[in-house]
């Protein structure tokens, strides 16, 4: 399924600080699986999808703070929790994305 | 995840072993574990069982609060009996949908280098090709040689396993007239009706990449619908 983990690790092998927002739970209709990958870089590059691209902005912003921090996050993102990021998913699912550094 | 995790799990990918990464939602070490190792006494074995069998990932709650079992298992394969124009094409849809193609053909004017490049080649008779590779329910078989001696006896085989896909190229004639043969030769009846024949969802293709595409659609529908997926 992903190639977003091969183009993670050429960015890692060149350097650059990455981290990878995985998709571990969706309720109802979910565009990307559990176990889908984004890739994300400190420069806002990234590569795959967490969903069909209602919240990848929201999850490139929160992941450039997990690279300075390094400490990993949860988030949720759906209809029924709109308030929680101030993005929702337009297709009336939901979903967790655990977002982390590469260690 | 960790960058050595990174590594093992692209190297397993490569080598088609299958892995599950535990990760503690709430924090913590990550652990990877290896199909080959393991361990029956692990404190998991039995939902990490049921994730190498399934190949899905899912959230379990523990006393530890949630753990996140994700499932890193080989790509499904196919089986292209048949170095073709449509073979060509197939093998880029395949892979495009994370499903690893392997092409057969024992014809090596076809089954050239130069014709496919960096994917699989067996040019060897489907019998012993698909003998070696040990076909499985993650594997699926589609025959394209449009040539009697070379498809029937890929679909002998295929028949004789528990792959998830067969099809075979061909007319709703030439497909009876083929069953005839299978007939013959001592194939199981009951289950030819594992055969997709005419090959591919009835989309009106009429160029080889169309029929390719109808049946990396077909080959798709199987997978994601067959037990266990």
């Amino acid at each position: 399924m992903s190639t977003t983990l091969e183009m993670a690790k050429s960015w890692i092998d060149e350097g650059r600080e990455v981290a990878l927002a995985t998709v571990v739970e969706t309720w109802g209709s979910a565009p990307v699986p559990v176990g889908g990958h984004l890739a994300i870089d400190s420069k806002g590059d990234f590569a795959g999808s967490v969903s069909g691209g209602c919240v990848e902005a929201e999850v490139i912003a929160r992941a450039e703070d997990v690279i300075a921090s390094g400490e990993p996050e949860l988030l949720e993102f759906g209809v029924a929790n709109e308030t929680a990021w101030g993005v929702g998913l337009a297709c009336g699912g939901r979903i967790r994305v655990l977002v982390e550094k590469f260690g | 995840m960790q960058k050595n995790t990174l590594t093992a799990v692209l190297d397993a990918r490569r080598d088609r072993r299958a892995l599950v990464l535990i990760t503690p939602l709430g924090g913590g070490d990550e652990e990877l574990v290896s199909e080959d190792g393991l361990d029956a006494g692990h404190e998991h074995a039995a939902i990490l069982g049921e994730c190498f069998r399934s190949g899905r990932s899912k959230i379990v709650e523990t006393v530890k609060g949630e753990l996140f079992f994700q499932a890193f298992l080989p790509a499904p394969r196919i089986m292209i009996i048949g170095a073709t124009h449509i073979g060509q094409v197939l093998v880029r849809l395949a892979r495009e949908v994370g499903i690893e193609p392997v092409v057969v053909d024992p014809r090596t004017a076809f089954a050239t280098e130069e014709r496919f490049r960096d994917v699989d080649i067996i040019t060897e008779w489907p019998g012993e090709a698909l003998e070696k590779i040990g076909l499985d329910r993650r594997c699926g078989v589609v025959c394209l040689a449009h040539v009697p001696d070379i498809d029937d006896e890929a679909l002998g085989a295929a028949l004789d396993s528990d792959c998830f896909y067969i099809g075979a190229l061909g007319s709703s004639r030439s497909h009876a007239k083929r069953l005839e043969r299978l007939k013959e030769k001592g194939c199981a009846e009951a289950e030819f009706g594992r055969i997709h024949g005419p090959v591919g969802l009835d989309i009106g293709s009429v160029s080889p990449a169309e029929i390719a595409l109808s049946i990396i659609a077909e080959v798709v529908r199987d997978l994601r619908t067959a037990p266990g997926e």
